[in-house]
């Protein structure tokens, strides 16, 4: 990792002699240029991070003054049923996200690999999904969502002869549908990444595949997805960053509903937060957060050294 | 016999083949845009039954439209704008003065400050939305409350590790003799930046663009936070208001989602090769 870190120039430089002026004023000028972004990271990243580590030790009270309170916040956090529901509910959303999008991904960047042009629309018009806005998004799948008979996504599956379906409305089925529309929304940038990694693919291998007489089945088994694997880290790392904090698509589809079915982390800290003025707890959730987003992110790292050495 | 691909699905020409083809691209179209265009056409519907869309157009009309303006949408758009134009702006320069000086400088303490970038992209902004509003309403040393202006909704995605990162990589690629000849000719550090650096850059400056934007454009949290009163809010957090409004029919909340929706899919269409660029770069090198 540090190898990337240091920049390409410092082995390319010529060595040239410095006066003494240039010397000091080298380091300088770099801090000056780094400093708008230093400070706007200082004061929303930085600070937040510690003031929400500082609050969640404290019972946080508006106009009384925050009362110490030691680790008392997280063992509500940790004995509450509410929380234990809303970490189970962001575990198995973003899992299945994450498996749904990479799966479905990899199948179609193998159908639409190729560089002819109709597969160039199909694949812009396929990529669409990802760069929408997600609360727009979420309002149109709402009311795809709706449980009527005359419901868009009723009428779809009607035709396949199943019956209309709760989807959000009930608490058996909303937390899958929500996973359904973020794996729409998945999808197709998992896709982009794998069509990338197929490109890189070493097409001699696959010529002599050919001619040893391989089928479609094994040169994909042998050759291509094994060249893809950096690819999957690279999507795992992703998703594991950015799985457990959902909180946009489940604000807007149920707002945690119906009955806490679909509650995750996100929406649960935020009514805290903002609803209840819990802020306390609030902070310690984003801490618990934290810290399980930087676990797995530290595992899929493991994983992914124990598989390259 | 050719392999363009793993499963050299393009050279199978018979009849069969070109079916089956057709018929999944077709589906993968279907999926992935139905969604978008039943938005379009039902946006511009008259019959609304609040419950389904059409796929057609149901006698054209621009009435959706017109009722947005009475429920203040075309003034949250305007916020939207007048956020994502400032901290466009913003999270563009400030990228590329750093960019330039971890790109084209070497001093004591840059890996920390790499270091730095890359913890606040593996830092989810989620995570810190509470905090983050004690902060903004009491910002440190400063005593100045950014709840309830614009400057909360900008500020906050002004510096984005994305953006430097990315900047920074294209910037280590201007040759360093480009730099060296014009300081011999006795230009400034300023000069060399503006004149030199910059415009050799102009492509990366197109993917951060694009990518700042729809970054901007889809923020929720934040203006969810920062914008108390609903004269302030942008237009993604304005939906929901527009939803559960009882006069509103259906047709303002479609109409509304549209204008949310087709900026940054405008921005997407007329940048796309900067966009996968910076998608490739961000996802193998980030």
């Amino acid at each position: 990792m540090t190898s990337t870190l240091t920049p390409a120039r410092s082995s390319a430089a010529p060595p040239h002699r410095r006066t003494r002026s240039v010397r000091w004023r080298g380091p300088v000028v770099a801090w000056l240029f780094l400093a708008p972004a230093l400070v706007l990271f200082l004061y929303f990243k930085f600070i937040p991070m510690f003031v929400g580590l500082w609050k969640s030790l404290f019972k946080v009270q508006t106009f009384l003054g925050d009362e110490w309170v030691g680790l008392q916040n997280y063992q509500t956090i940790i004995s509450d049923d509410e929380f234990a529901s809303a970490i189970w509910h962001s575990v198995v959303l973003a899992l299945g996200t994450t498996v749904g999008s990479i799966v479905l991904g990899l199948g179609l960047a193998l159908l639409i690999e190729g560089p002819a042009r109709y597969l160039w629309f199909v694949r812009t018009a396929a990529f669409l999904p990802v760069v929408t806005t997600m609360a727009a998004v979420a309002e149109v799948w709402r009311i795809m969502f709706h449980p009527a008979d005359s419901g868009m996504l009723n009428i779809i599956i009607g035709w396949a002869g199943i019956g209309p379906q709760p989807w959000l409305a009930s608490e058996d089925s909303s937390l899958w549908s929500i996973m359904i529309m973020s794996i729409w929304r998945g999808t197709p940038y998992d896709m982009m990444i794998f069509l990338a990694g197929l490109v890189g693919v070493n097409r001699t291998l696959y010529e002599a595949a050919a001619v040893d007489g391989a089928t479609t089945w094994r040169r994909l088994r042998h050759i291509t997805l094994p060249a893809l694997r950096p690819v999957f880290w690279i999507l795992f790392t992703l998703a594991a960053i950015r799985g457990l904090r959902v909180f946009v698509e489940v604000y807007v589809l149920t707002n945690g509903g119906p009955n806490g079915s679909s509650e995750v982390l996100m929406t649960l800290i935020y009514k805290l937060g903002f609803q209840k003025n819990e802020l306390g707890v609030a902070s310690a959730g984003g801490i618990v957060l934290f810290a399980a987003t930087l676990a797995l992110t530290v595992v899929v790292q493991m994983l992914r050294r124990r598989q390259t050495t | 016999m050719r392999f363009d691909s793993a499963l050299g699905l393009e050279s199978r020409k018979g009849p069969l083949a070109i079916a089956g083809k057709t018929l999944i691209y077709g589906l993968m179209v279907v999926v992935f845009t139905g969604p978008l265009v039943a938005l379009l056409m039902s946006s511009f519907s008259k019959t609304l039954d609040p419950t389904s869309f059409s796929l057609w157009p149901d006698e054209f009309t621009l009435d959706n439209f017109v009722q947005a303006g009475e429920k203040n949408v075309y003034l949250y758009l305007l916020n939207s704008f007048v956020v994502v134009g400032f901290g466009l702006l913003l999270q563009m320069l400030v990228s590329v003065f750093a960019a330039y000086a971890l790109a084209r400088k070497r001093f004591r303490g840059m890996t920390f400050v790499m270091l730095l970038m890359l913890a606040t992209m593996m830092l989810p902004e989620e995570i810190i939305a509470i905090p983050l509003s004690l902060v903004l309403a009491d910002m440190p040393l400063l005593n100045l409350n950014l709840i309830g202006t614009y400057a909360g909704m900008i500020l906050p995605v002004g510096a984005w590790g994305f953006s430097i990162l990315v900047m920074t990589e294209f910037m280590k690629e201007v040759p360093v003799e480009l730099e060296e000849a014009a300081r011999i000719d006795g230009a400034g550090e300023l000069r060399i930046f503006a004149t030199i650096i910059v415009p050799l850059c102009r492509p990366a400056l197109g993917v951060i663009g694009v990518f700042g934007f729809t970054m901007i454009w889809d923020q929720y949290l934040l203006p969810l936070i920062v914008a108390p009163a609903s004269d302030m809010w942008t237009l993604p957090i304005a939906l929901r208001s527009l939803r559960s409004d009882e006069e509103v029919g259906i047709g303002v909340l479609l109409a509304a989602s549209l204008l949310a929706l087709l900026p940054s899919i405008i921005a997407f269409l007329a940048f796309q090769r900067q966009f996968m660029r910076g998608l490739t770069s961000g996802a193998v090198k980030g």
